[in-house]
């Protein structure tokens, strides 16, 4: 009745990954660098300062919200995370004290006052980002064009503003948005560098490839059929930062494969909305939260198969 | 024993069952006027007159109303008081009438006025029902400058009462949080000062 020793009885689940909420957070903090590191090469020290500002004011509010909820404080990068991404999806000449304000809001409020990570029904970084952008709407949309460490940064607009001026040669232009050799968000310019992060965390698996390519594929059939330039549109603002690293949270986005594929094409659909017949010129931050605010729905109704179990008329 | 009653009556309304704070009636003209403290003081005078006279009226003739149409006449009283209300402020002060909008009439469905005639002034005798009607009306009042105090400071970043300009925040006035003049911000700061208070203990959670 004793049994045999060498069989080991322990609870589920046996197979582990090794992946840990820590380990996540912290290899799409390493996957983030590549974009920091190109706001900081385009836009000189003041990103700098902007992301380490973020950053500092998200890990001290979580910490904070944590001891008034007299919960325990976990160092587990997601913090850093949402502080990093909310830097990179503002303007780097924005007041710090704004910054400050912004951050704390998105672990705050966004995050903490939902219950703290896997509870927030919102992106934090884009719920901080939205409450910026209504706070200082002036201040969230006064662009700079890169001019690396050096002084005076001339202001302009983004590539998506109608006054916008479009250079005759179109290719050039491409080669700029790709590059990041444009006015926007500290981290949304290079395209390039975003990918390359993008691609590191498919590869690793932390993300699905879905949500992006529905949303980007998305973009750039709408845009297409609606006689638009669809390499443009896919290049400019902030939609590849968006579509990698905002609408691939696991918390606010939908568990199941064709969720996410839906969850994906909405997004798509309202940027294009909110680009071309909006009175915004970007709508990637809002197009992402309504659609958070839709993933409960698409996560209820969209069925999964039981495993072992047929479908209906199967034999 | 008859004054501290009275004295309960009055108070309660005050905190224990402050009617936007613990009770959360009338959210929907509180919040939509509390963006700045003149507003909220009007909207607090025309409530007070309202439910106070509604309360009079109610009590006094609570053993004639039938009970099957006690809300239609409950309606009616209100109604009176509120057309009286209206017409006041669009004689005397048309600039916060004009401010209070669509707010001013809207007194009538206000559920706090309909929620005390039907819980306390139809079955309460006159005195308590004034003592009633004056603590809720303090309540909602208090309630209402705190929010809008709140509102007006970190949305434009100054503070004027009358027209007369009382003081300006440093960094705020010229960078004023416009999101808590929109109606956002008034949720918000609802939900926060709810919070706020529960850890505070001045709200007992159940």
């Amino acid at each position: 009745m004793t049994g045999d020793k060498r069989i080991l009885i322990s609870p589920g689940p046996h197979l582990w990954s090794g992946l840990s909420v820590s380990k996540i957070m912290y290899l799409v903090t390493l996957a983030l660098i590549l974009p920091s590191g190109a706001g900081v090469y385009f836009f000189g020290y003041r990103a700098l300062l902007v992301m380490v500002t973020s950053v500092a004011t998200a890990v001290l509010t979580e910490y904070v919200s944590k001891k008034l909820r007299k919960r325990a404080f976990v160092m587990d990068w997601s913090a850093v995370v949402t502080g990093l991404l909310l830097a990179l999806t503002i303007s780097p000449t924005v007041p710090l004290w704004m910054v400050v304000i912004g951050s704390a809001f998105s672990i705050g409020i966004v995050k903490e006052a939902f219950g703290g990570l896997g509870h927030n029904i919102f992106n934090p970084a884009l719920g901080g980002r939205a409450f910026m952008a209504t706070c200082f709407p002036a201040e969230m949309t006064t662009w700079v064009l890169p001019a690396g460490f050096v002084a005076d940064a001339v202001t302009c607009a983004t590539p998506l503003n109608e006054s916008f001026a479009f250079p005759a040669d179109k290719l050039s232009l491409y080669k700029a948005l790709f590059m990041g050799n444009v006015g926007g968000s500290i981290g949304e310019t290079s395209t390039l560098l975003i990918l390359i992060g993008g691609l590191l965390l498919l590869v690793l698996g932390i993300i699905n490839w879905r949500i992006p390519l529905a949303y980007i594929g998305t973009v750039a059939l709408l845009t297409f059929a609606l006689g638009q330039d669809a390499i443009f549109h896919i290049l400019a603002g902030g939609l590849m930062l968006g579509a990698f690293f905002m609408a691939t949270d696991y918390v606010t986005s939908p568990i199941t494969n064709k969720g996410r594929i839906i969850f994906g094409v909405g997004a798509g659909v309202l940027t294009v909305v909110i680009r071309l017949f909006g009175g915004m010129p970007e709508g990637v931050c809002f197009s992402i939260l309504f659609m958070n605010a839709l993933t409960p729905l698409i996560d209820r109704y969209i069925k999964v198969r039981p495993y072992g179990l047929k479908k209906a008329g199967e034999k | 024993m008859k004054t501290t009653s009275f004295w309960k009556e009055f108070t309660k309304g005050i905190v224990i069952s402050n009617p936007l704070f613990v009770l959360v009636l009338g959210l929907c003209p509180a919040l939509a006027v509390s963006t700045s403290v003149d507003n909220a003081l009007g909207m607090s005078i025309g409530v007070t007159f309202v439910l106070l006279g509604s309360n009079i009226i109610i009590s006094a003739i609570r053993k004639i109303i039938p009970n099957m149409v006690r809300i239609p006449i409950f309606i009616v009283i209100i109604a009176t008081f509120v057309t009286i209300v209206n017409l006041v402020f669009h004689a005397y002060v048309p600039s916060l009438y004009e401010s209070l909008g669509i707010y001013l009439p809207l007194i009538v469905v206000n559920c706090i006025i309909l929620g005390r005639a039907e819980a306390f002034a139809s079955k309460n005798p006159l005195l308590h029902s004034i003592a009633d009607a004056l603590g809720i009306s303090i309540g909602f009042m208090l309630a209402l400058l705190i929010i809008s105090f709140l509102r007006e400071t970190l949305g434009t970043g100054s503070l004027s009462i009358f027209g007369a300009r009382l003081f300006t925040l440093p960094i705020l006035g010229e960078h004023p949080m416009a999101i808590f003049v929109l109606p956002p911000g008034a949720f918000l700061l609802m939900g926060l000062l709810l919070a706020l208070l529960r850890r505070l203990g001045v709200i007992k959670s159940e």
